[in-house]
């Protein structure tokens, strides 16, 4: 059972968050201008990276905050936490 | 034609009294509950003048004090996010209270007073008891008095409060609060209780 | 004849228990184990092997005999536990296994739990290193758990006869534990084994705290325990296993580890044998020759492997009469079942036990799970923790080191260390102890095998796995040690290779002429040692398994006889049978009720959101298809939420409280989803919005009040309303006086009657729900549960999300184009609805189908074809039969189903195969009853 490091509550049991995929995917500005291949991009496209990478995770049976965390996909390991809305941190893995 | 409330532990009372004394546990039902959301520091400093409780700064605490509504706390439970707590019946004028508080400022209140139901529970034991579903770590070094946690205790989840030096205040969804119930008559087994 | 002592070990002769093993009565002591007590009768022979047959009996003291697997009958039966393991008791019943055991049919009565706890530097393993360690972290002031498997501290000093500074070793044990129970924040667990270790400190054990009482187990107190340790540092001193060599016919009955006849001995005051012969490769051995020759073994010769033995030990066994050959190995083994007679070379020696020492492997499973590296030491012949980690160190023999004065300097190392890394500040500091032990060098001959027969050399005993499998894996091509453990299953029993898996790969190195040290060691998984579903359970079976959710109204479900049905961990009322009535009776009788006179269920369980803030309208225009910044205060609007993808995901409705706030209404099983969903496009997209969500779900009872009668069942209980059609119209609401209480009354309908929706604070659910019984007593009012609300709304076409939607379908697949705003410039989905796919016009639809044969219930999940015989294979599916219900509205039965292009296919005839044929069925509109809409406004 993993620790997972809220920025507000500080670390918790993974079983108290929820995961909410890759991180800075922004909604499309204006999605109607975009070609079914951009907007499928959006939909159903995401990184897959051997490595450190960004995702969203929220405190759901805790504070119900969503904020992001880098995770290294290889050992599972937090490489930082980060409140909504700030830029991903640099990372050493 | 007045209907009569009955609150969710209702059909408990007896059997949480016969868990003492491994465990001392009551429902506290019908407490005035109200969800706030708010963030700019006037709005929060003036809504915690208007209870006589300032909110609590710091996350994962509670705030209490007394003030025109009698006993009132405050639970941290979340950055922008508060329950206000006071004796029963007063929750429409609390929410009105706070409505002027909050003024034009961004933010919500609501009366969300049956949507929890607090079962408070003390004893030697209950320190114990809560470690078998509790995966917070509850020594005092570590949860002091005036520690408020949201998080799952077996397979439900709960506002915890550290109350005291034995005691506990447990916040629990209505529905669930069975449950919780249950959970509690059995994990008191252990400690001397029949089952 | 016994081969019990008449004095030693830590048992207690006074008392005597009876246990029945393989249908025989014999006695044993307080602190014996099974396997002891069954030696202490010259009992050797335990079971068979899973897949040969042979004879299988007692090979080592503890949890990595590979061998001694039996089934308990009495208390309770209990499969594939070790005699080794098994505390004795009086009135056990077990039986020896042939590799596997059967679980109880009957229900376990005893009771499991779990527990957390916390600390600063978790110790795992009382022997010298842990007990060290374990005081030297307490005395700095550290929250120390210290756990180990025995029942008592000591670990291989409790095998053994030493003196620690000229006292017997149990009382420098006895004075540590003594303080470290009375020293505040340190926790001592006996019985309890680290089986996994994980990620951030997290580590579990077993505790197994009534086993050993047998029949006079507490009742109230559960059996066996699963702690959650919580760690900042952890310290490994799990010791070290011997392990054996491997030569021909090496798996009979009375063939054991020197060490383990050595802890038989001390421990348990039993004797092994009457004539025993010695096969080793290190100094080890010696001791346990020495002690079982003055104990009045007859030890016929120390076979050392070695070229030249240890000369001072060689001085002490000749002193004694014992015959030391170098550079001997055993070649072969016979007997009928247990050994009688050991061949070394030509020579042919009678005896009834063989002792063999191969060596020790350091336990390092704990260490590897932890991603320790670890390396292979030449000298050792033994995988070793190769690195120290930043929260876990090992001590004592886990790293190799044999010697008792420097495990204890380590465990001490260990110990200060982390509780320095926890933020501690040594204590005073623990004297090393001086042991008086002959046998301490490390040094000794690495050998994995004496050739011999290769198919009667077994490596696994448990699994039957010999030299010879191994040599066909190597010799298929298998290179890796995992894809040999797999091919050959060495390792995989449930001593999970303990002593067989070095040997193993040893024997796998010298076939393909590798270096041990550039192998990969196979990955340690837990558990380290067998624990039962049960004890994972705990408290979480029979109604504690998962929570049971209920409502406010539910003690009246209950006393008037309703079934439940599961929705997600709610109990909902399914359908309340009057005597005699089945489900369908009682089903058919609740809708006519309804749809003649008047009808109410509990509809609490709804999810409700409470929306607030200027952005409010703005934001649920995003959410929601259709427009809903437009709604006007007192107004209710019917809503449907797509994914970004374009399918439906909840639906509802949409009630404006206010300017600025909106309570909304999800299905039952998604509302704490659609909360998430909420709060994640709040806060990570847009938040900028000034808007807040609340969950009101449980704050509010919820009774939809169905049936032309309604209004004046409503009437009767708020007199403050005015009911009538004009001043209460459909798709409104009112807050009034509901029996006294304040109430918020919404007129809608799920069943396309007239209907109201009475919201009260929750307390007051129950007092109102029977108030308006008694008010619609004189109407025949009938409460309905989930299966006549499903059938009112198929009726009626309403899709149920979840059950006509799989995440696969449209607003417009369900007919619902009139929901889908064409106004809002955009909306979650709305992108998607331009795609290509979403276009296509054969996609699934929703549809009604009525049976040609008006009595012939679809079995939901049905398939739908196109022809009335099936043509060959693939056959091509038009779609499945979603909902299907007899209907007391129509006379007849109906469904719904999601069918290719089924918009277009209204009037068609499809077939739906039913029993053994082909059902012909019609294709119709959705809506079968009231196409008009005119029962709603009563
Ligand atoms: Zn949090």
């Amino acid at each position: 059972m993993q620790l997972i490091p809220c920025p507000w509550c500080g670390p918790r049991e993974e079983a108290e968050f929820h995961y909410g995929g890759q991180a800075h995917v922004a909604y499309p500005e204006d999605p109607s201008a975009l070609t079914d291949e951009e907007w499928a991009q959006y939909v159903f496209f995401r990184e897959n990276p051997s490595g450190p990478f960004a995702e969203r995770w929220s405190h759901s049976a805790g504070c119900r905050r969503w904020f992001n965390a880098v995770r290294d996909t290889r050992t599972h390991d937090l490489l930082a936490v980060y409140r909504a809305g700030e830029p991903m941190p640099e990372v050493t893995s | 034609m007045t209907a009569e409330p009955t609150s969710p532990l209702a059909g408990w009372t007896d059997r949480l009294a016969a868990l003492a004394p491994a465990l001392i546990v009551a429902e506290r039902p019908y407490r005035s509950q109200l969800t706030v959301r708010v963030s700019d520091p006037d709005a929060v400093a003036a809504m915690g003048s208007a209870l006589g409780v300032a909110f609590p700064p710091v996350p994962c605490t509670f705030s209490a004090g007394s003030g025109p509504f009698g006993d009132v706390e405050v639970l941290w439970l979340g950055p922008d996010e508060f329950l206000v707590v006071a004796p029963p019946g007063l929750q429409t004028e609390i929410e009105e209270v706070l409505r002027g508080a909050l003024g034009s400022h961004r933010g919500s209140v609501v009366d969300t007073s049956a949507q929890r139901t607090t079962v408070v529970l003390e004893g030697p034991h209950v320190r114990d008891v809560l470690a078998h579903g509790c995966s917070v770590d509850l020594h005092p070094s570590s949860a002091p008095t005036g520690t408020c946690v949201q998080t799952l205790l077996a397979r439900t989840g709960i506002v915890l409060q550290v109350t005291g030096a034995d005691t506990f205040t447990v916040l629990v969804r209505s529905s669930f609060a069975e449950y919780l119930a249950a959970w509690l008559s059995d994990a008191c087994v252990e400690y001397g209780v029949a089952s | 004849m016994t081969f019990r002592k008449p004095t030693g070990g830590e048992i207690d002769r006074h008392t005597l228990l009876r246990f029945t093993f393989n249908g025989v009565e014999y006695t044993g002591h307080p602190g014996d184990t099974l396997a002891s007590a069954l030696l202490a009768n010259g009992v050797h022979e335990i079971g068979s092997s899973v897949k040969l047959g042979r004879p299988r009996g007692i090979v080592a003291a503890g949890s990595e005999d590979p061998t001694s697997l039996v089934q308990i009958e009495a208390p309770f039966p209990e499969p594939m536990l070790l005699a080794t393991t098994v505390e004795l008791y009086d009135g056990l019943v077990a039986r020896g296994l042939a590799g596997q055991g059967r679980l109880a049919p009957e229900p376990d009565p005893a009771r499991y739990d779990a527990k957390h706890e916390h600390c600063d530097v978790l110790v795992v393993g009382a022997g010298p290193a842990g007990l060290v360690a374990a005081l030297t972290a307490a005395r700095s002031g550290a929250r120390v758990v210290l756990l180990d498997e025995q029942n008592q501290a000591g670990g291989a000093l409790l095998g053994v006869d030493e003196y620690l500074d000229d006292r017997p070793s149990a009382e420098w044990v006895g004075d540590i534990v003594a303080e470290l129970r009375t020293t505040p924040g340190v926790l001592v667990l006996e019985r309890t084994t680290a089986f996994g270790m994980y990620q951030d400190g997290f580590v579990l054990a077993l505790q197994k705290r009534t086993d050993h009482l047998g029949f006079a187990a507490p009742a109230g107190v559960a059996r066996q325990r699963v702690w959650r340790i919580r760690t900042k540092q952890t310290v490994l001193a799990t010791g070290a296993h011997e392990r054996p060599v491997v030569f021909a016919d090496n798996d009979r009955p009375g063939i054991m580890l020197a060490s383990s006849a050595r802890t038989f001995l001390h421990r348990y005051g039993v004797l092994p044998g009457s004539r025993a012969v010695v096969f080793t490769t290190n100094d080890s051995a010696y001791c346990a020759a020495i002690d079982l020759a003055e104990s009045g073994v007859d030890i016929a010769l120390i076979a050392d492997a070695r070229p030249d033995a240890p000369a001072r030990l060689a001085t002490e066994c000749a002193a004694r009469g014992i015959e030391v050959r170098a550079g001997q190995v055993v070649t072969g083994t016979e007997g009928p079942g247990r050994v009688t007679a050991v061949s070394i070379g030509d020579t042919r020696i009678e005896c009834d036990t063989l002792l063999v020492s191969g060596g020790w492997n350091p336990v390092v499973s704990l260490f590897s799970q932890a991603r320790g590296k670890l390396r292979y030491d030449t000298e050792l012949g033994a995988f070793v923790p190769g690195e120290e980690l930043d929260t876990v160190r090992a001590a004592g023999s886990a790293t190799g080191e044999l010697d008792l004065n420097a495990c204890a300097r380590q465990g001490r190392e260990a110990g200060s260390a982390a509780a320095a890394a926890a933020g501690f500040t040594p204590g005073g500091q623990v004297p090393l102890p001086v042991s008086d032990s002959r046998c301490t060098s490390r040094s000794g001959l690495v050998v994995w095998r004496v050739p011999g027969a290769d198919d009667a050399s077994f490596v696994d005993l448990q699994r039957d796995s010999t030299v010879a499998d191994v040599l066909r894996a190597t010799g298929a091509g298998l290179r890796s040690l995992e894809h040999i453990k797999r091919y050959t299953t060495i390792g995989t029993a449930h001593d999970q290779g303990k002593t067989s898996g070095m040997i193993a790969a040893g024997i796998v190195a010298e076939a393909l002429g590798v270096e041990l040290a550039e192998q990969r060691p196979t990955t340690f998984r837990p558990p380290y040692t067998s624990v039962s579903f049960a004890a994972l359970a705990g408290r979480d079976r029979g109604e504690l398994h998962d929570p049971v959710r209920v409502t406010a109204i539910h003690p009246w479900h209950v006393a008037n006889g309703a079934l439940f049905e599961d929705v997600g961990q709610w109990k909902r009322p399914w359908y309340y049978p009057k005597p005699g009535e089945d489900l369908h009776t009682a089903v058919l009788r609740e809708c006519r009720a309804t749809r003649e006179s008047v009808g109410m269920m509990d509809g609490s369980t709804l999810g409700k959101i409470d929306v607030q803030g200027r952005d409010a309208g703005r934001f649920l225009d995003m959410l929601y298809t259709n427009m809903m910044s437009t709604l006007k205060v007192g107004r209710i609007r019917y809503g449907v939420m797509c994914g970004v993808d374009g399918m439906v995901i909840d639906d509802g409705t949409v009630i404006r409280v206010g300017e600025e706030r909106y309570l909304v209404t999800t299905t039952t099983g998604n509302a704490a989803k659609i909360l998430d969903w909420m709060e994640e496009w709040l806060q990570t997209e847009w938040p900028h919005l000034d808007v807040h969500c609340a969950s009101v779900t449980e704050h509010w009872a919820t009774i939809p009040l169905v049936g032309p009668r309604s209004r004046d069942v409503l009437a009767a209980v708020a007199p403050d309303l005015d009911v009538s059609n004009e001043a209460f119209e459909f798709m409104t609401w009112h807050d009034t006086h509901v029996a006294g209480v304040p109430a918020r009354v919404c007129r809608i309908s799920f069943s396309g009657e007239l209907a109201y929706e009475i919201n009260v604070t929750a307390w007051y659910g129950l007092a109102v729900w029977e108030a308006l019984m008694a008010a619609g007593e004189k109407y025949g009012i009938t409460p309905y549960g989930t299966e006549t609300m499903h059938v009112l709304r198929a009726e009626k076409g309403y899709p149920i999300i979840g059950q006509e939607t799989d995440a696969t379908v449209t607003p417009q697949d369900l007919g619902m184009s009139w929901a889908v705003s064409k106004k809002k410039p955009d909306f979650i989905g709305k992108r998607s609805f331009a795609r290509v796919e979403n276009n296509r016009t054969d996609r699934k639809q929703l549809v009604g189908l009525l049976p040609v044969d008006p009595t012939v219930l679809l079995p939901e999940g049905s398939q739908i074809v196109e022809t009335d015989r099936l043509p060959e294979p693939p056959v091509r599916m038009l779609g499945h039969v979603t909902s299907s219900y007899p209907s007391a509205a129509l006379g007849r039965t109906f469904a719904l189903a999601l069918v290719r292009s089924g918009h277009e296919r209204i009037g068609e005839t499809l077939y739906v195969p039913y029993e053994d044929s082909l059902v012909p069925v019609t294709v119709t509109d959705s809506v079968l009853y009231d196409k008009e809409g005119a029962r709603r406004d009563g």
